[in-house]
């Protein structure tokens, strides 16, 4: 409690690193993991040693070595660089399709449960209608209808992919609007989309924003198992899920060719779940120091 | 609640006369599947410009409801406004439309809560919380309303405002609270402030200091004031009017002089003859029975069942508020036994 009596005067950085010397152990692991594999991401064309589309056939199938750090595929391409420039891509559509979906299911579950009525009953029932069907198979026969490519996947994930963050704020929503901070709010003559995005929202987003770490991680998991499957991203970009297939076929010969890049969308989806658990236990901790 | 004469005074009101707020009838019930809880049933009652106006009444007997209603902040299903009017300089709010219901919230009717330690947003500055009905409803620019609200700060007893506005409300403790949840009802010079129990979560020592900085604003800004309590000796320090609240009715309206000293309800001779006094070790009188189910309608007195003075016509004649003195209003059909008996 101390660290905090003084909080509101000292500077940003010194809150940040106090803050930060709260975080649990995982967070701190999570946080590292993440921001590594972002930064190398943010800087792959100085880090990767090689052009990602550059072929050397001289040089294909070169198991791991000094020159070439995770070995090279069959058209002879440097996976370390690939894979480097595929964190732009996973990351990317990760994000896209983890946080794009997350502000408007949000807010649709808050408002849902806020004004409750007949918004919340039809907000609810196209839930359960999205809901109804199996996620992934659900996608798959969007993306077969529209036919593949990225912008398809982005499509597909934005129907259906809000449904969970709805059903999480429309719950938070269902609790905090009977609290005496939202009626006081409204005996001060506030609106209702001041109340529920300004006062309400803060107060309800932690568990969206704890659940949307774990779906980052499935995302990830679904571009690459779609792009696996030929849906998704198309060759010859560098992405983890496209790597892998193309591995496919020289698995025995070529173990790294695939083996790699899983291992890194592997650490990828470790590190987000860690920073997951790890927001999870701090906005505990926060809320316990609240009460 | 001057009452008939007024009530049946159907000339356009005037702004000066008038009072500030009339409330005429008001029916609040809240349904459910098996029953519906008539909260208030009927509930009449005037407040003065620049008066106070205290409402006392043991819990349930709907002086909350009868607060929120007025603002109009109960959620409906399963709330429901079934009949009455709220006038308020010159509108009845139960007519208005959103928007202007939020202006009038926001700038001429306040309220405060019972409960200051969850009334303000626990993830915002206490600093910002007072400052955003500025911005929102009157356009203050950034630095005039911290201005402002630095003022008002000062105005309600934070000592230097300046090293505490931007503390959160867990850095304040409840007494400190409360004063931030007056400034912000201040900030809009309200005309008219309704005040829900603003003491009971409070220890005893802040509580007089919370009634005194509500009556020294009071008496600096000439708004009017509904003071709604459980406690007797609140009321009587602070309040000019007194209306006792008992069922969902306003059973006695007085006065606060005359309602302590010449007591025309049952009732409210109950509630005086409850209270403890530091002079008398005597024991405590209560009143038997319990408060009937709001759920079930009665015909007649709804504190018939417990009146020592009841006869057979109190359980079935509908009874109203009826002046009996000046300005002294009681819903009894026999205030006189009251004396007689010699309480």
């Amino acid at each position: 409690m101390s660290t905090y009596t003084t909080a509101s005067s000292t500077l940003l950085s010194t809150r940040i690193s106090r803050e930060m010397a709260l975080w649990p152990l995982s967070l701190k692991i999570g946080f590292g993991i993440v921001g590594t594999i972002v930064v190398a991401g943010i800087l792959a064309p100085v880090i990767a040693p090689y052009d990602p589309f550059f072929q050397d056939f001289t040089a294909a199938l070169v198991p791991p070595n000094l020159e070439h750090p995770l070995g090279t595929d069959m058209l002879g391409r440097d996976i370390f660089s690939r894979v480097l420039y595929g964190i732009r891509i996973d990351m990317q559509i990760g994000f896209l399709t983890t946080y794009v979906p997350m502000i408007y299911g949000v807010a649709l579950g808050a408002a849902a449960g806020y004004f409750g009525g007949w918004f919340d009953t039809v907000v609810m029932r196209v839930l359960d209608i999205a809901m109804a069907f199996p996620f992934l198979v659900l996608i798959i026969v969007i993306l077969s209808i529209l036919g593949p490519g990225v912008q398809n996947i982005y499509i597909a994930v934005f129907l259906v992919a809000w449904t969970m963050y709805a059903r999480l704020a429309r719950a938070e929503m269902l609790v905090e609007r009977n609290k005496d901070y939202i009626l006081a709010a409204r005996a001060l003559g506030y609106g209702s989309g001041r109340i529920i995005f300004r006062h309400a929202l803060p107060n309800i987003v932690n568990s969206s924003i704890v659940f949307s770490m774990a779906d980052f991680v499935l995302n990830i998991l679904l571009v690459s198992g779609l792009s696996f499957l030929g849906l998704g991203v198309q060759p010859p970009a560098p992405e983890w899920g496209a790597m892998i297939a193309e591995g496919r076929d020289f698995i025995f010969q070529a173990w790294w060719i695939s083996t790699l890049p899983g291992l890194v969308l592997v650490l990828a989806g470790t590190g987000l779940s860690l920073v997951g658990d790890g927001l999870a236990q701090r906005f505990g901790q926060r809320q316990q120091a609240l009460l | 609640m001057t009452v008939t004469a007024l009530m049946q005074d159907e000339t356009p009101r005037a702004a000066t006369d008038a009072p500030l707020l009339d409330v005429r009838g008001l029916v609040t019930e809240f349904r459910s599947r098996s029953a519906t809880v008539v909260a208030n049933a009927s509930v009449s009652l005037q407040v003065p410009r620049g008066r106070t106006v205290g409402i006392v009444g043991e819990s349930g007997s709907g002086k909350s409801v009868l607060c929120r209603s007025i603002l109009r902040l109960l959620p409906s299903p399963p709330a429901r406004i079934a009949g009455g009017e709220v006038w308020f300089e010159g509108r009845d709010l139960l007519t208005l439309g959103v928007r202007e219901m939020a202006q009038v919230r926001g700038t001429r009717l306040r309220m405060i809560f019972q409960n200051p330690m969850t009334s303000l947003n626990p993830v915002w500055p206490i600093g910002d919380q007072i400052t955003e009905g500025l911005r929102v409803h009157y356009g203050l620019s950034g630095h005039a309303a911290r201005q402002r609200g630095l003022e008002l700060l000062q105005q309600v007893g934070i000592p230097s405002p300046e090293s505490r506005f931007d503390d959160y409300p867990f850095q304040w403790s409840g007494g400190m609270l409360q004063r931030a949840v007056i400034a912000m009802a201040m900030a809009g010079e309200p005309s008219l402030l309704l005040a829900d129990e603003p003491t009971t979560a409070l220890d005893v020592t802040i509580q007089d200091q919370i009634l005194a900085l509500l009556v020294d604003l009071q008496e600096r800004t000439q708004m009017a004031m509904v003071l709604v309590s459980h406690d007797l000796a609140v009321i009587a320090e602070t309040s000019d009017i007194v209306a006792v609240m008992y069922a969902g009715r306003v059973m006695e309206v007085a006065p606060v002089k005359a309602l302590f000293e010449q007591p025309l309800h049952p009732y409210t001779v109950g509630l005086l003859a409850s209270t403890p006094h530091a002079e008398t070790t005597d024991r405590l009188e209560s009143i038997p029975g319990q408060p009937p189910s709001l759920s079930q309608r009665t015909v007649g007195c709804p504190f018939a069942e417990r009146c020592r003075f009841a006869s057979k016509d109190c359980h079935n004649t509908p009874v109203t508020l009826r002046e009996m003195v000046d300005g002294h209003a009681s819903a009894c059909l026999f205030p006189e036994r009251i004396g007689r008996a010699g309480a």
